[in-house]
């Protein structure tokens, strides 16, 4: 990166291509015929809500997953790349959304990591610092190159990952949501450096779900839903509204709030609830009250890191509050276990599905069963006829589809993997049902499933409260919407709230 | 991902009538059969009655710890410590059998047999108990927790004999204290009562494990902690349970092993934990968690156990034992991760 190029740049050059590349993951296509061109010194923005395929297609471009179809085209050649060591080999890095930095290294020993800089008494630790400490200086960050990177915070960490990128003297950089722990001050220098490359002649593959800071620096904009690109134009032909537009796109009907009964009495409510981040120094739930009633469905929708995951699991039990009450139909349960909430009817669909919600080594029905085994144990052993009433009881309400309870849970697509998660909360018969994203990684189809049945329990007197990082969500059964941003509720509609409405709420856009 | 390990499942399932399949699922008894048959081939001796319940005696002892092995590694734990939980309860029993000296009170207490059981066997339940605390509130690594423990059991029994061994665990009769050498040496209709332990034990914890709800939280928090845990299972009790079970049932192998060598000596089984990992593991347990049978651990259990006594009657040199032992087990882990691993835990 510190080479200038020979020659002036050509700012319409096409350097590398995707043409209709596909990925399926089995029966779910992450990815389904994309088209787009990445410019020569020029920045590339993808836009899309969470499980449109941006980061699929960004490994895809890296090296990291190979395409099930189609071909990706590197100066005019098409390439297949066999590793990410292969793509960074011919110029290609990628800066990931998830930090992939070891933390017990120090930042010099993580930029360098696996392209140590050795001389012949092995490697040159004094070079490789000194390297460090001009990336730090260009990034205006005071970062010591022997710091372990564990004792900085998560924004001095993606510094950390973005020099380790710069550092490879790339032609192509993708930048997955790099600026989602960083201060708008280091969000500015980022985008001079930004700049500075693209001058270069290096070409930027940028995403980011703030689309105002988006706009700022991109040259063109690429908008997926679904694993599909829905558009595609240069800078100065749209605006944010065009984004949006494009990126929630017509809806699909994912049904309408259920009406003709009246809520009963409050069913959960929360009083000025305080969580503190486990790393410590902020809240990540900061003095929140809200209050579902009975047949209610309310929807929280926030940003990554509103608080939404530690709210929802705050109130099954999983962590314990600071301060503040939980109150389930008039009883306190701040003090109870996560046991003794599922038993007095507070249950959670966690919004991990593989890590939280289903034991892999056990078959449908006993991962179905899991949460009411004492509703089946008589004395010391369990009744067999009695779990299969209820395992078949949930099969058919919650319409998995399955060859039978006996099934392994892995045989299940995504979307009935959910419905299981879902059923065996329901089992245990809650009066307040809590689902952290509950629609995550299934396909549309599954999820209006979903809602349905939440809308239909609803109906039966169930208190629903869902958290939604997709807008879209928040519009369709959904009583009434609470935003989240910084663990506070920065706003509440009422089901007649428009898409724009809530996003400004969330800090994600501002429409004039 | 979820979807591909997804596919491969139907499709094992559609080819599940296949031979290689059998082979794979039913590898332990195919294994204890070939083991007999080619035992019984190379010695008459082999194939008797009276070998056999020998051997299963002998085999007794690695099947009790191994069913305890078993309840943690189904935890997805791992217990180093029930070999010297094994030694330090019967140097205990030992030490009771002699008589437990009140200096104060100057007078020495000689408790009958049934009391000497109960207290050893609720010694090696506490023991199991603080390896279980460790585990579970203090987040100690269950390798390293009970390693500790190992070497302060082992410590123990060797303090309380200063090394030596007690050698005298028939009691008086004056002293109301006789039977010890019951469990060891007697017979019920012909079968050494060390079997009949194993057997009982074995069927109450295949019970436990298929029928009893805390069987169905072990094999969920196995599986997956954190669902389970969500899901309203007590994990951190059922840990704790299942080390203090690994303790009582390492206590009882004690008490038949002292039994039946008429000794108690401190530096008993040693080792005897790896046998019984090696058990388990053969019998077709993953040790991530969440995946094991009683009925395989058993046949884990006496494949081992017949393995290498057939190879003392064939005269096979002691070294070679360690060997084939060793294949034997490498062989086990190799089928394992055939059989559970092929992607379908990448998800």
């Amino acid at each position: 990166m510190s080479k200038a190029p020979a020659k002036a740049v050509d700012t319409s050059e096409v350097v590398m291509s995707a043409r209709s590349v596909a990925k399926s993951y089995g029966s779910i296509h992450a990815l389904k015929g994309v088209n787009f061109d990445i410019h020569r010194g020029q920045v590339t923005t993808l836009f899309g809500e969470n499980g449109a395929g941006k980061s699929t297609l960004m490994k895809v471009l890296s090296g990291i997953i190979r395409p099930s179809a189609g071909a990706i085209i590197l100066d005019g050649q098409p390439v297949v790349f066999q590793s990410s060591a292969d793509a960074r080999a011919r110029g290609i890095s990628i800066i990931h959304q998830e930090l992939s930095l070891a933390p017990n290294l120090s930042v010099r020993d993580n930029v360098f990591m696996g392209r140590e800089i050795t001389g012949p008494t092995g490697v040159d630790y004094a070079e490789e610092e000194r390297q460090v400490r001009l990336l730090m200086e260009e990034l205006e960050e005071h970062i010591d190159p022997l710091t372990p990177v564990e004792e900085l915070r998560l924004g001095q960490q993606q510094i950390v990952e973005i020099a380790r990128a710069l550092s490879v003297d790339s032609r192509i950089l993708i930048m997955d949501e790099p600026t989602s722990a960083l201060s708008a001050t280091e969000v500015k220098v980022l985008f001079k450096v930004i700049r500075d490359l693209t001058a270069k002649g290096v070409s930027i593959v940028y995403i980011s779900h703030h689309l105002e800071e988006a706009l700022q620096i991109t040259h063109h904009a690429v908008v997926l839903r679904d694993g599909t690109m829905t558009a595609y134009a240069p800078r100065k032909d749209i605006d944010l509204n065009w984004i949006v537009r494009n990126m929630v796109g017509d809806n699909y009907d994912l049904g309408s709030p259920p009406t003709g009964y009246d809520f009963g009495e409050t069913a959960l409510s929360v009083r000025d609830l305080t969580v503190a981040d486990p790393a410590g120094g902020f809240n990540v739930v900061d003095h929140l009250s809200l209050d579902v009633k009975s047949g209610e469905i309310v929807c929280i929708y926030g940003l990554m890191g509103a608080g939404r995951t530690e709210l929802l699991e705050t109130l099954a039990g999983r962590i314990n509050a600071k301060s503040g009450g939980i109150v389930l139909e008039g009883n306190e349960i701040s003090h109870l276990n996560i046991a003794d909430r599922i038993a007095i009817g507070m249950a959670l669909v966690p919004e991990d599905r593989q890590r939280d919600g289903l034991v892999q080594t056990m078959s449908v029905g006993q991962n179905l069963s899991l949460a009411s085994i004492m509703r089946f144990t008589k004395g010391l052993f369990t009744q067999k006829k009695a779990e299969q009433a209820i395992i078949d009881e949930t099969i058919r309400k919650v319409t998995v589809k399955t060859s039978g309870g006996g099934a392994p849970i892995g045989s299940l697509s995504g979307g009935n993997q959910q419905k299981v998660v879902i059923g065996k909360m329901l089992a245990t018969d809650p009066k307040v049902m809590l689902l952290d994203e509950p629609s995550r990684g299934i396909d549309i189809g599954a999820k209006a499933e979903v809602f349905k049945l939440l809308a239909e329990r609803a109906r039966t007197g169930l208190a629903v409260l869902y958290s939604t990082s997709e807008v879209g969500e928040c519009l369709c059964v959904a009583h009434r919407v609470i935003v989240m941003r910084k663990g506070r509720i920065s706003a509440e509609f009422d089901s007649n709230v428009t898409k724009e409405q809530i996003m400004a709420a969330s800090g994600e856009a501002v429409i004039h | 991902m979820t979807e591909s390990s997804a596919s491969q499942a139907t499709l094992s399932k559609k080819s599940g009538i296949s031979i290689a399949h059998v082979l794979l699922e039913g590898r332990a008894f195919l294994a204890l059969i070939a083991i007999i048959a080619v035992f019984s081939y190379l010695s008459p001796n082999y194939f008797t009655i009276s070998n056999f319940l020998i051997m299963a005696s002998h085999v007794a002892i690695y099947g009790i710890l191994a069913i305890g092995m078993l309840l943690v590694i189904l935890n997805g734990g791992i217990d180093l410590s029930v070999g010297s939980i094994l030694a330090l309860s019967g140097v205990l029993a030992g030490a009771m059998m002699q008589g437990i000296e009140l200096q104060s009170m100057g007078v020495i207490l000689f408790p009958p047999v049934w009391a000497v059981v109960i207290l050893t066997l609720a010694a090696g339940g506490l023991i199991g108990a603080v390896n279980g605390m460790l585990i579970a509130w203090f987040r100690v690594p269950a390798f390293v927790a009970t390693l500790g423990v190992m070497y302060v059991a082992r410590g123990i029994a060797l303090l309380q004999t200063n090394g030596l061994t007690y050698n005298n665990l028939s009691g008086r009769p004056e002293l109301g204290n006789t039977g010890f050498d019951w469990l060891g040496f007697n017979r019920l209709a012909g079968i050494p009562i060390s079997v009949i332990v194993l057997a009982v034990l074995a069927v109450l914890t295949g019970l436990m494990l298929s029928r009893s709800a805390f069987g169905r939280w072990l094999y969920a928090s196995g599986g997956n902690e954190r669902a389970a845990d969500l899901s309203g299972v007590p994990v951190k009790r059922v840990k704790i349970s299942v080390y203090t079970l690994s303790g009582i049932l390492s206590a009882i192998a004690g008490l038949v092993l002292s039994s039946q060598l008429t000794s108690a000596g401190p530096t008993a089984g040693t080792t005897y934990e790896l046998t019984a990992i090696a058990a388990v593991v053969i019998g077709g347990a993953a040790l991530t968690g969440g995946r094991g049978t009683v009925r395989g651990t058993m046949l884990g259990a006496f494949v081992i156990g017949f393995l290498s006594d057939g190879l003392v009657i064939i005269g096979v040199s002691s070294y070679w034992q360690t060997v084939f032992t060793g294949a034997v087990i490498v062989l086990a882990v190799l089928m394992n991760s055939i059989q559970y691993g092929s992607g379908a835990r990448r998800g």
